[in-house]
Formats: C-alpha cells, sequence, structure tokens
C-alpha cells in the first residue's frame, strides 16, 4: 500500500453509518504511550529519537493489528502528502514539523494508526463511523495489550501511563466525538452547550481539533480529564453527554421543522443551488453550504442525497486531496474552480449547461 | 522605581526571567508589561493554561526559584524551571524527579493524582510503590466526620479500588 492508494479507498470512518450518524460524524480514540528508557520526542537527540522509531516499528510489524498496515517516513513525504494525511485526520498538524525520525502507521481502512515520535512516542489512534466510543476503545484496547506485550511502555502504579504533557498522565486516553450541531447553533444554544460542557470535564473543538474554527457547525467534543478515572468510567461520561447533546439537537430540529419550515428549507434550498451551480467555491464555503445540505438530508428536505455522499464531498473537496486526486500541486484560485467542478460531478448535476 | 523599557512611566510589574540559568529581574510599567505579555502570547496556548494552573503569574522567588533550577532530572536534565516554560516533561524520570509538585499540578489538571485505569500487561516496569491504605482510611473517618460526603465518595472508591487490586495480586 502507499499513499496515493489511500485516495482511491474512502475512510471507513467516513461511510456514514453507525449509531446517531445523522448527528455524529465520526468517533476517534487515542492512547498516549511511552518506552521505557527514552526520552522524549523534545529533549532525545537525533540519534536516540530514530533509535525510538527503529524500536517502535520493529515492536508494531510484528503486532497481528498491523498487518496491513502502511509504514510512512514523515521525512520522505512531501508537503502535499503531509496535508492530506491531516486531512483524513491520520496525523497531527504537529507531527508535520521536525519530520526527521517521525513515522506514520496506518492500517488497512484507516481505522487504526500510529504516530510515532510526535509529542509521545506512540500515540494510537482508532476511528468509528458514528457515534461509537465502545467499539473503538475495544479496538484501541486490544491493541494497546498487544503491542505492549512486544515492547514495554513506561507505567507508574502511582500516576498510570506516564506522558510528555501532563494533561494525558494517567490513561493517556483522549476520546472524541464529532457532531454537527446545526440546530444548536441556529437556536443560539451553543454557548450554554460550551458552558455545560467544560463544567463536565469536557472540552469542545472545532472540526480539525485543538485551536481550529467550528467551520459549518461541526463540533468536536473530547474528555478532558485522564487521570483519576477508569477508562469506563471516562468514556461513560462522555457518552452520556454526547447521548444528552444529540437528544437536544434533535429535539431542537424538530421544533425548527415545525415553527420555522419555510425558513430552514428557503436556508438548505439555497445552499443546495449554490453548490451544484458554483464555478469558483472555496474550502471553507463548501464546508458552511455541505452543513446546510447534510441538515437538509436529515430533516428530509432533500432526499436524492445520502450522508456517505456529503460526508465523501466533504473530504474530496478539501485543498491537499483536491490537489492529490489531480496529481500535482495546484494554485488556490484554479484549486477553487476544481472544487466546483468536483462537487457538481459527485452531486450529479447536469453538465449540459456549462 | 522607573520601567526598564520606556524609562518614563512607574514599573508596577515585576517580572523574574531566567536566560541561560542566570536571574533577571524585569521592571516594568503596566503599559509595556501588557505589550511584553501579547508578544508573548502568540508562543503560548496550553503551556500558557498549565502556567496559569500553576500560578506562573505569581513570580517564584528565593528559595523555591533556586530549587526550580537546581532539581534536574538524572536522565534528561530537565529542570522543573524547564519544564514550567514548555509544559512538558523530557522523559519518565520527570515523574519521579518532580514529584512533590507535580501532584498538585496533576490534582489541578485532573482532580486527582492517582491512576486508577488499565495496567500494562508487562508489570515490571516501575519498583512497585505501595499505596497506603491506612491513610486513606484515616482521610475517609476525618471528611464523614466533618460531613464531606462528596470527597468522602472519592476516597471510599480509591480505598475500594486498592483493596481490589490487592487481592488480585
Amino acid at each position: 500500500m502507499k499513499i496515493d492508494d489511500l485516495l482511491n479507498s474512502r475512510s471507513e470512518w467516513l461511510k456514514g453509518e453507525g449509531p446517531g450518524s445523522n448527528i455524529a460524524i465520526s468517533t476517534r480514540v487515542r492512547l498516549a504511550r511511552n518506552i521505557k528508557g527514552h526520552l522524549y520526542f523534545n529533549r532525545a537527540d537525533g540519534n536516540e529519537r530514530k533509535e525510538t522509531l527503529d524500536a517502535v516499528c520493529s515492536a508494531i510489524e510484528k503486532s497481528n493489528f498491523f498487518k496491513n498496515a502502511l509504514f510512512l517516513k514523515i521525512k520522505d513525504t512531501t508537503e502535499l502528502d503531509r496535508d492530506f494525511l491531516i486531512e483524513r485526520h491520520l496525523m497531527s498538524k504537529e507531527h508535520a514539523h521536525q519530520v526527521e525520525s517521525k513515522g506514520l502507521i496506518i492500517e488497512d481502512k484507516e481505522i487504526l494508526s500510529a504516530m510515532i515520535n510526535e509529542e509521545d512516542h506512540i500515540r494510537f489512534q482508532v476511528m468509528q463511523s458514528g457515534f461509537n466510543l465502545m467499539e473503538a476503545w475495544r479496538i484501541i484496547d486490544e491493541v494497546d495489550d498487544e503491542v505492549g506485550k512486544l515492547i514495554p511502555f513506561d507505567y507508574s502504579d502511582i500516576f498510570g501511563y506516564l506522558t510528555s504533557c501532563p494533561t494525558n498522565t494517567g490513561t493517556g486516553l483522549r476520546a472524541s466525538v464529532m457532531l454537527h450541531l446545526s440546530a444548536l447553533v441556529m437556536t443560539d444554544q451553543i454557548d450554554t452547550v460550551f458552558d455545560a460542557i467544560s463544567k463536565l470535564g469536557l472540552t469542545m473543538r472545532g472540526f480539525y481539533g485543538e485551536g481550529t474554527e467550528a467551520l459549518g457547525d461541526f463540533f468536536q467534543i473530547s474528555n478532558q480529564v485522564a487521570l483519576g478515572h477508569s477508562e469506563m468510567d471516562i468514556l461513560d461520561n462522555l457518552e452520556r453527554i454526547i447521548k444528552k447533546i444529540i437528544t437536544r439537537e434533535k429535539e431542537t430540529r424538530k421544533n425548527l421543522m415545525q415553527k420555522s419550515k419555510k425558513e430552514i428549507s428557503d436556508r438548505i434550498f439555497r445552499s443546495y443551488g449554490t453548490l451544484k451551480s458554483a464555478r469558483i467555491i472555496t474550502s471553507s464555503e463548501t464546508i458552511k453550504l455541505l452543513s446546510a445540505i447534510r441538515l437538509g438530508a436529515d430533516l428530509g428536505l432533500i432526499d436524492k442525497i445520502d450522508t456517505d455522499r456529503i460526508n465523501e464531498v466533504l473530504l474530496l473537496s478539501q485543498p491537499a486531496h483536491l490537489q492529490k486526486s489531480n496529481g500535482k500541486s495546484i494554485p488556490p484560485y484554479e484549486r477553487d474552480i476544481k472544487r466546483a467542478d468536483l462537487i457538481r460531478k459527485i452531486l450529479g448535476v447536469d453538465e449540459n449547461n456549462k | 522605581m522607573k520601567c526598564d523599557m520606556c524609562s518614563s512611566e512607574e514599573a508596577s510589574v515585576h517580572l523574574t526571567e531566567v536566560v541561560n540559568d542566570k536571574v533577571t529581574k524585569l521592571h516594568l510599567c503596566e503599559k509595556c508589561a501588557k505589550e511584553k505579555s501579547n508578544e508573548m502570547q502568540s508562543h503560548f496556548g496550553l503551556t500558557d493554561l498549565l502556567s496559569g494552573l500553576m500560578d506562573l503569574g505569581s513570580p517564584i522567588e528565593g528559595g523555591a526559584l533556586e530549587e526550580s533550577l537546581t532539581v534536574k532530572c538524572p536522565a534528561c536534565s530537565m529542570t522543573f524551571y524547564d519544564f514550567r516554560k514548555t509544559g512538558r516533561f523530557g522523559c519518565g524520570k520527570c515523574y519521579d524527579t518532580f514529584g512533590k509538585q507535580l501532584s498538585e499540578l496533576l490534582r489541578k489538571i485532573h482532580g486527582s493524582d492517582r491512576h486508577v485505569g488499565k495496567r500494562p500487561f508487562q508489570k515490571e516496569t516501575r519498583p512497585k510503590e505501595k499505596p497506603d491504605l491506612q491513610r486513606l482510611r484515616d482521610e475517609l473517618n476525618e471528611l464523614v466526620k466533618n460531613e464531606e460526603f462528596e470527597k468522602a465518595v472519592i476516597v471510599r472508591d480509591r480505598i475500594k479500588d486498592l483493596d481490589r487490586r490487592d487481592s488480585e495480586n
């Protein structure tokens, strides 16, 4: 498998299935682990970083969970490749800096992956479509057990798994669910949700994690506390709160349909019209419009479009994906034209009036 | 005292900076201090947040500052001062080195400084530190006596957990 093969295989987590997938796009769970006796990336010199990378990779190669995996050295990738991997949520922005001795391992279907030598020696990640925390945990827990037998993780009976940043100490667990909360945004309830969440030991972030904007009403909600609670308690707490948010979003959608159906329909069909007709369109406008269409599909206003097709456009229309599928880097303005073409193609617009 | 930067206003903010293990003091007026903090803020983020948790606003002085500069991790030679600057530890040994300050920090971040979750299969990783059951039981009695039931529940669960672990071992 090569990086370019990812382009043709659709990420499993985008298939628009799974529990609650009309509101929950995807679920992600990650575990931070470090190897006993090795300094962390920020403190290690070039040699030690390389040793860590080699040790981790040769352990993971022996794991049954990574049988069909793609092993990437970040320094052998192009900048476009790295942006592409970030857009697919396979690696962090931070991982694309200081590329020497960094690795990325991606298992078939992109459900399971591991960043090597990010801030911690290993960051395992499991992605699932829809709202599926327990299944994601089941997988990552097994992977962690197996790899932990192949290479010893740094662990203390008092503090748990030791990590570079004290916010991850203990379980090293960060679980997050990406939610599409259009109705709560429209009715100005999102700030209330935000306040409530932060009091409950959770955080809410934008589309691409830390410090990113909440484009198109997509929000990532994740746990903040990693120590002093078991993994099950952390996941259970997150699950209960997310269920409540999803219920609230559903009720609000229903309410809006009863009270302001015309206004909602107007907004959705205007967005649909723009997407189907645009000849030049930016990535952020695309996300905003797709968000409206996703809502329209769920409310039964647009019946010709499936969630997985919307998810597909959402991913393929992003800058690095657009360039990858054209096989070369393209300047921004030209990208906006290609993007509009691609969207019309995927949405199946009649191309007679070019 | 006049401000070190503009030399015209009266200094009201006193900063202690460490450059190459040397302590320098900076006295600034409110306006210059604001500018300096804006300039610093762009580099910060999580570190800033952590520093906030650790009361970095109030400068460490005298013995504490000395200690945060001289106590070095034997494995990666990080000082606690280095840690406060980056918000990241350098290796697993740092957790032993900065034990005291660390517990306080972890409690502020997570509300706890004890792991109760999963343990690795290979348990030989670190020397076993016997958890102090008796101390926890005393703590529980004290909390119940003071009718601090919410805290008591947490301590009770902790004891249960330790009991369970002991019986598993």
